[in-house]
């Protein structure tokens, strides 16, 4: 690699990975109407639909173009931030993007923001606790309690929440996204079971951590304990928690989707799905790129982190 | 582990206990319940709970508990299904992109993690906006979403093996590829891609329902615990029991997916909780008797009659006592498990944690080492070496910011003062350009500049003790003579004492004034370096360590020491190198030597010095010790 930074051949390798990634996306959203069995625009048009709005609906989708008419149309529509008109409301689907977006960002950044915040103190708060076997029944407790926690899907617990606040208890609107004590049952119902999982992963990493030699000879320096932990243990046990919770990150993007429709949240989640039984296919196409794309920034996102982390990762990130 | 001698951890036992109930419920639900199930009745419509509707109706009247119970069935088929193909697809996908060439491979391997990254529900939406909602779909949309895990699996595992011994045999016989993987790959690997196969069951389960909750799984009149609870959700706020039984239906499930991974994962990968507590109790009876020396007053560290335990009261060290003076250069020499090390890590307060140090006095100058200590004293006043510079500096940390930790925490030195002379400290021990290394990683540097780093680290604070703890085992031959040289020079320049810990009986007679020598947790002689080097040892290990270390010079054969140190657990009442020494009488057995003064300086303790021993029935070490260790 000779005397060229790491962090160029980093971001080079990975700006390539994400326009692969984006390619990927742009022909597999083409090829979502494509792969409609059978006919697409009677597909489209409803089963009730007469030859001549078939027809319309086909000329309208292009559909009666070559193939790589039809490509060549949809990428350059995309080049110039069209991504096609709703069939259900008519309304530009970029716009319709647009006015969702920032609720299904807003829950999910929220989320990903409580679940590192309390996960790794906490998977570290225990680790600490518990090293070289001390305290069993609070490591048994942990284990127990993450396992029944985690083993609850997003949106049960977002139904349970619903049943125990909003109707037990009458303290919190459930539903709608007109305040942000709304957006608290939400972000929960999200953020438990990665909280779950992450803590554990940084449980049995940071108890491996605190093994390594560079934690005894930071030890040799006499150090405060935040420093020690936060310092000499967080950097390290964040790197291969990263490299494991990553997947749990943009998992939560997933997640996010089924709970929007659990507390009728306007986000893509819920718009994913009325898309789905309108069949409004430039809107579920416009979506899946969305969701695609902020899958993949979310990872480089989490690679970066991880480079400044630990600089090694660079490396083996960039390939050999 | 192997599945036949599984460990049934409590959380693998309620988890097989949960699943074995629910694949009981998915037999005999629809037949039970099915009637229940489909039972009409429009005068008991969105009922609320009741004795005789425990999760209320729907809104056709059927009672939602026997809908909850007859679903098992399908939900359970459809999750099956999904980890079925997502097993099986995934499995072929990473071993085809193993086996194939280093080119389709590295795609191969690229396309896994772009995929692998991709949330699974996202995945399904798509493949159900193409394809019509329908059960079927999303089995086939969440199997294919989950198949990327199960290919980066295989791929790892597969990587993890094909380096090993039999691997590469097979190959070299030509074993084919589909046959290697058949009978050589897949059986290592079954056990990681059982637990993986538990997780997938349990992923696949929520995804599923989660995607009938939205009504883009199931379609009526077929039903699962996700459309029966995506039905009722609309109705929260006006009837809420119908949720219940769905929603603890979907609880259950995943917790005992989840238990049956946890159990597995636990078995396949035992953590050291498991063993901890068989440790035996035996050498603890032969322990505390009077201490055989006292260190004088004077000397810069002073220990007396020290001993490590393990939790269960086994010691590791016993009863050692040493001492060294300002600016003496002393080393403690013995093979892995002799406690040389632990008796250094106890000076310096920094053994692992569970193990317990006990002495009559431990002091570093006018610190007693033995309880509370002001940490800043520690720091400043004990530099320590470690063994391996690779791992002994943290890799997120520039080397600037580690090597002037101890000044800037426990100092009044201010940032850039410290850095000055850690900066001058680096110079001293001579690593090459010291200003840039400042702001490296320690991964840019050498094995052998990493070690000097930390010598230069270790002094920063002009400490009155520098503790080497095997300084040079981790280094190329040619870099350890400079790096004992680096030692030395900081004895000469700073007049720092330093305890040298070495399993390498040549290394500790290069620069020390007097040498230890442990075996099995006890100190068997202490001798002047110019006796060692004279080749006039007295204890019969001490002679054994000589004859087995190669000098330059000589052309004598080697002498391995037949046989083992005893285990900590299993050391003997008598002297603990008996059973592998030549003059080895009953007395030896019976009895431990205590440590006695020579009159040509230093201690052993053995009880041969006593003996009137001819100097031919002496081995002359090496021709003996060597015909013993071939037959051994």
């Amino acid at each position: 690699m000779g005397t060229r930074s790491p962090w160029l051949t980093f971001l080079l390798r990975r700006a390539i990975g994400l326009v692969g990634v984006l390619v990927t996306l742009v022909v597999v959203t083409f090829l979502m109407i494509q792969l409609i069995p059978g006919d697409p625009a009677r597909r489209v048009a409803g089963s009730d639909a007469t030859p001549a709005r078939i027809a319309e609906v086909r000329s309208e989708l292009g559909l009666d173009q070559p193939l790589f008419v039809q490509f060549g149309d949809y990428v350059s529509g995309l080049l110039r931030g069209d991504l096609g008109t709703s069939f259900a409301t008519s309304r530009p689907v970029a716009d319709l993007l647009g006015d969702r977006l920032p609720f299904t960002a807003e829950l999910a950044l929220l989320a990903i923001v409580v679940v590192l915040l309390v996960a790794v103190p906490l998977g570290m708060a225990i680790a600490v606790a518990c090293r070289a076997g001390r305290r069993r029944s609070l490591d048994t407790a942990f284990t127990s309690a993450t396992a029944l926690a985690g083993a609850v899907p997003e949106y049960v617990l977002g139904t349970l929440l619903i049943l125990v606040f909003a109707l037990g208890l009458g303290v919190l609107p459930s539903s709608g996204a007109a305040t942000l004590s709304a957006l608290l049952l939400p972000v929960i119902a999200v953020s438990v079971g990665p909280i779950c999982t992450l803590a554990r992963i940084v449980r049995r990493e940071t108890a491996s951590v605190l093994t390594q030699d560079f934690m005894r000879t930071a030890r040799g320096r006499r150090l405060p304990a935040l420093r020690l932990y936060a310092r000499h243990a967080l950097p390290n046990l964040l790197t291969s928690t990263l490299t494991l919770g990553g997947l749990i990150l943009t998992g939560l993007l997933g997640g996010t989707v089924v709970v929007e429709y659990v507390f009728q949240w306007p986000g893509l989640g819920s718009a994913a799905v009325g898309a789905i039984v309108a069949r409004d296919y430039p809107v579920m196409q416009g979506i899946v790129l969305l969701l695609g794309l902020l899958a993949a920034v979310l990872n480089l996102l989490v690679d970066v982190v991880l480079g400044l982390l630990d600089p090694r990762t660079l490396n083996a990130k960039a390939g050999q | 582990m192997t599945l036949k001698n599984l460990r049934w951890t409590p959380s693998l036992v309620i988890g097989t206990v949960l699943m074995a109930a629910l694949l009981v419920l998915a037999v005999i639900g629809p037949m039970v319940w099915g009637d229940a199930a489909d039972r009409l009745n429009p005068q008991a419509t969105h009922q609320s709970a009741s004795a005789e509707h425990l999760s209320g109706t729907d809104a056709l009247g059927r009672d939602v508990l026997a809908r909850t119970l007859a679903a098992t069935r399908l939900t359970l088929l459809m999750a099956f299904g999904a980890t079925a193909i997502a097993a099986v697809g995934g499995i072929l996908f990473g071993a085809a992109v193993w086996v194939s060439g280093p080119r389709v491979r590295e795609l191969g391997l690229r396309l896994i993690d772009v995929l692998v990254s991709y949330p699974a529900v996202i995945f399904a939406l798509t493949v159900t906006a193409v394809l019509s909602p329908s059960a079927t779909t999303c089995v086939v949309a969440i199997g294919l979403a989950s198949c990327p895990a199960f290919a980066r699996l295989t791929t790892n595992l597969a990587a993890g093996i094909a380096n090993r011994d039999f691997v590469s045999t097979a190959r070299l016989l030509g074993v084919a590829p589909g046959r290697m993987l058949r009978r050589h790959i897949l059986p290592n690997i079954a056990e990681p891609l059982l637990v993986l196969v538990s997780v997938a069951f349990t992923v696949s389960l929520k995804a599923l329902s989660g995607l009938s909750v939205l009504g883009m799984g199931t379609q009526p009149p077929k039903y699962d615990w996700g459309s029966l609870l995506g039905k009722s959700l609309p109705d929260i706020y006006v009837n809420a029991a119908p949720v219940v039984a769905p929603s603890i239906a979907i609880i259950v499930a995943g917790l005992a997916g989840g238990l049956i991974g946890d159990g597995l994962a636990a078995a396949v990968h035992p953590d050291a909780r498991g063993r901890g507590g068989k440790a035996r109790i035996k050498a603890v009876l032969a322990a505390t008797e009077p201490a055989g020396r006292t260190a004088p007053d004077d000397a810069l560290v002073a220990v007396d009659g020290l001993s490590v335990s393990l939790p269960d009261g086994t010691r590791l060290v016993e009863d050692v006592s040493l001492h060294l003076r300002a600016g003496e250069v002393v080393g403690v020499v013995g093979e892995s498990g002799s406690g040389k090390s632990l008796t250094a890590m106890a000076v310096a307060k920094l053994l692992p944690e569970g193990l317990r140090p006990d002495a009559a006095r431990l002091r570093l100058g006018d610190l007693d080492l033995r309880g509370e200590v002001d940490p800043k004293r520690l720091a400043t006043e004990i530099g320590i070496v470690y063994q391996d510079p690779s791992a002994s500096f943290n890799p997120t940390l520039k080397l600037g910011s580690q090597l002037t930790e101890t000044l800037r925490v426990h100092g009044d030195t201010g940032r850039a003062e410290a850095s000055a002379q850690a900066v001058e400290q680096l110079r001293l021990a001579h690593v090459t350009l010291p200003e840039q290394r400042m702001k490296q990683h320690p991964h840019e540097l050498s094995g052998g500049m990493r070690q000097r780093a930390m010598i230069a680290s270790a002094l920063l604070t002009k400490p009155r003790l520098l503790i080497a703890d095997e300084p040079t085992t981790a280094l190329d031959v040619t870099v350890q003579a400079e790096v004992l040289k680096l030692l030395r020079e900081a004895n000469e320049r700073d007049g720092t004492a330093v305890l040298l810990i070495s399993h390498d009986i040549g290394v500790v007679t290069q620069i020390c004034d007097r040498v230890l020598v442990m075996y099995s947790g006890r100190l068997v002689e202490e001798l002047p370096v110019e006796r060692l080097r004279a080749g006039e040892a007295r204890h019969p290990y001490t002679r054994a360590l000589l004859a087995a270390t190669p000098e330059v010079d000589e052309d004598k054969p080697l002498a391995p020491i037949p046989g083992r140190p005893p285990q900590p657990a299993d050391r003997p009442a008598g002297c603990a190198f008996a059973p592998r020494c030549e003059l080895a009488r009953a007395e030896c057995e019976e009895h431990r030597p205590v440590l006695q003064p020579m009159e040509s300086g230093g201690a052993a303790a053995c009880f041969a010095l006593d003996w009137d021993l001819t100097p031919e029935s002496v081995p002359a070490a090496a021709d003996s010790a060597a015909s013993e260790g071939s037959t051994a």
